[in-house]
């Protein structure tokens, strides 16, 4: 009797177990169909543009330029530099800044800073990105151009500043926690033979969460090349290539974001826009493959 | 006062939708130099009639892509359609009509700080091809010129592109997203140059000056303030505004076009800082609207 109701018993719980391993399965596999759906559809209808662009002069020519007067032009470069000059200026700013923000919530800050300053940080991602861009050109445009004697401030260092802004919360939070998952017997054997708490931050503690901390930075990343709206808003838009980063820049996003709307369905140009967007995919992609292949060797050595 | 106009507009639109079945929503949609004036009408309008009008920008090419793909029942555009797009619309089943709305004096603009007052047609399509970068080629001081102008999605930038500039724009002009926004930039930046509606310009001008434009070396400098200069088609960038429908107007769409298009309306035009239409235009009206 009572052997029958524990078997019942084992039986029941094993059929919930079988539930949740398949739901937690299908959760997870989703994410992983919905990336396969993206990815196929971009594909597809990237897919007239480069039978109808020459594949050479989309990525081999500078100037993007659909609407033009004698002729359409579609290439990439100029708006592949602009991305590249607005992020990594993000990275510049957002990386040091972050990393120098976590090591104080970790290690220096009191446990009441600690409390307050942490939500807050969070807050800062809660800022909707088209008011980010109102403050690029209200609140940084005139500041720049004080600062730099440019007649305008609407340039790649803005978008580069209002994009560590949105980077930085991402990057404060994750090298936070990482700091904070170094075992403690790091820390105290390094203070131990007599190193001062900034020798133990810069040459212990960092060091063993770099793993953490470049995921940190790559999230960050792609938090910065794949925004819209602050940069199409703050950076000037001119669709010259950028060789400075006081030139107005023009990025992948923004050129898309602009010119969605009035493409005709089904048109070169429109297909244009979607290459542009498979582009950015694959960038992003190669990113994030990186950064996990690096992780990867680094936990390697580690052990 | 636009975002006003939206929120009023979009309750209008819940009441009506509450209150009378039949009451038909007009959608608008389009030119950014329209969508003020197009607003204001719609708000006026809309008091003594139980329809209700929505009216959204987006840019004229925003708005003609909407009529093309059947997603608007007017699009504002202050510029013609491509022949391309005509193409498209027949294609798709769309019978394009039009109808001229209000007239646009297009204003240059420079910052009230630079000494440039005027400047022929030539030199302002030779400074934003980017031929001409100094202001001292135009008679200002030794300066470089910042170029602001508009997004490929506007029937400004079009129409500027195809009648003063004759050639592609300057890669390195800054393209704003709308009229206000290229005020806002000329006014704060000394070096500024920029292109925009009247109906932005003419009742809030401070910080800046409107350039008095020339057709050729010699003629003279008119200004797109002087009602006199561009009513009589003088002023040389002067401008039909267009909306355009699918079909001849019928219903709804009809009685709004219909008093857009009456004294009352014309009146509100010449209000929000454009000219009413002259007589040629009103005949092309009439002859749309099967008067």
């Amino acid at each position: 009797m009572k052997h029958a109701e524990a078997v019942k018993k084992y039986r029941a719980r094993k059929i919930e177990e079988r539930f949740f391993h398949s739901l937690f399965f299908i959760n997870g596999i989703l994410v992983i169909v919905v990336l396969a759906g993206i990815f196929a559809i971009l594909l597809k209808t990237a897919a007239p543009a480069f039978r109808e662009i020459d594949l050479r002069e989309f990525f081999f020519t500078v100037h993007w330029d659909p609407a033009g007067y004698e002729k359409e032009s579609y290439g990439i470069i100029a708006m592949l530099v602009s991305t590249f000059l607005v992020t990594l200026g993000a990275l510049a700013i957002a990386i040091p800044i972050g990393i120098g923000a976590a090591a104080y919530l970790c290690d220096v800050a009191g446990p009441r800073v600690r409390e307050i300053a942490k939500p807050l940080i969070e807050v800062l991602a809660a800022i909707p990105s088209v008011v980010l861009g109102f403050i690029g050109i209200v609140v940084v445009n005139p500041m720049l151009a004080k600062f730099f004697r440019q007649p305008n401030g609407l340039n790649a260092v803005n978008g580069s500043i209002l994009l560590a802004i949105m980077a930085l919360p991402t990057i404060i939070s994750i090298t936070e926690d990482a700091l904070v998952s170094v075992p403690r017997s790091f820390e105290q054997a390094s203070l131990a033979l007599g190193a001062t708490k900034w020798q133990t931050i810069i040459r212990v503690k960092i060091p063993a969460a770099l793993s953490g901390i470049i995921a940190a930075c790559m999230l960050g990343m792609g938090r910065a090349i794949g925004e819209t709206m602050t940069v199409l808003m703050a950076t000037g838009c001119a669709p010259a290539l950028p060789t400075s980063y006081l030139h107005a820049v023009r990025t992948m996003t923004a050129t898309i974001a602009i010119e969605l709307g009035e493409v005709p369905y089904y048109s070169t140009h429109y297909y244009g826009l979607f290459a542009i967007g498979l582009t950015l995919f694959i960038i992003t992609f190669m990113i994030n493959l990186v950064a996990d292949l690096v992780l990867h060797n680094f936990q390697k050595m580690q052990r | 006062m636009k975002q006003f106009g939206i929120i009023g507009t979009a309750m209008v639109t819940v009441f009506a939708l509450a209150g009378a079945a039949h009451a038909a929503t007009i959608q608008v949609k389009g030119s950014d130099t329209l969508i003020n004036l197009v607003q204001r009408l719609a708000e006026v309008y809309m008091e003594q009639a139980d329809d209700s009008i929505a009216v959204t920008g987006g840019g004229s090419g925003t708005g003609i892509a909407a009529v093309i793909n059947r997603k608007c029942d007017i699009a504002n555009s202050s510029r013609l359609m491509k022949t391309s797009e005509i193409q498209k619309a027949q294609t798709g089943g769309v019978d394009v009509k039009y109808i001229a709305v209000a007239i646009d004096g297009l204003c240059v603009i420079v910052s009230a700080a630079n000494p440039v007052k005027n400047l022929t047609k030539q030199q302002i399509g030779a400074i934003y091809r980017g031929e001409i970068t100094n202001w001292q080629e135009v008679g200002g001081v030794n300066m470089p010129i910042t170029l602001y102008g508009r997004q490929s999605n506007s029937g400004t930038y079009v129409f500027f592109m195809e009648s003063v500039l004759k050639g592609d724009y300057s890669k390195k002009m800054n393209r704003a997203n709308g009229n206000a926004q290229i005020v806002e930039s000329v006014r704060a930046d000394e070096s500024g140059i920029g292109y925009v509606g009247v109906g932005y310009i003419k009742n809030d001008s401070r910080g800046v000056t409107v350039v008095k434009v020339a057709a050729q070396d010699g003629a003279d400098y008119l200004s797109p303030l002087d009602s006199a200069a561009v009513n009589s088609g003088r002023y040389p960038l002067a401008r039909p505004l267009y909306q355009y429908l699918n079909g001849t107007p019928k219903g709804a769409v009809r009685d709004f076009l219909a008093f857009e298009l009456s004294p009352k309306g014309q009146r509100i035009v010449e209000e929000e800082g454009f000219f009413p239409l002259p007589q040629e235009y009103i005949d092309f009206n009439n002859k749309v609207m099967g008067k």
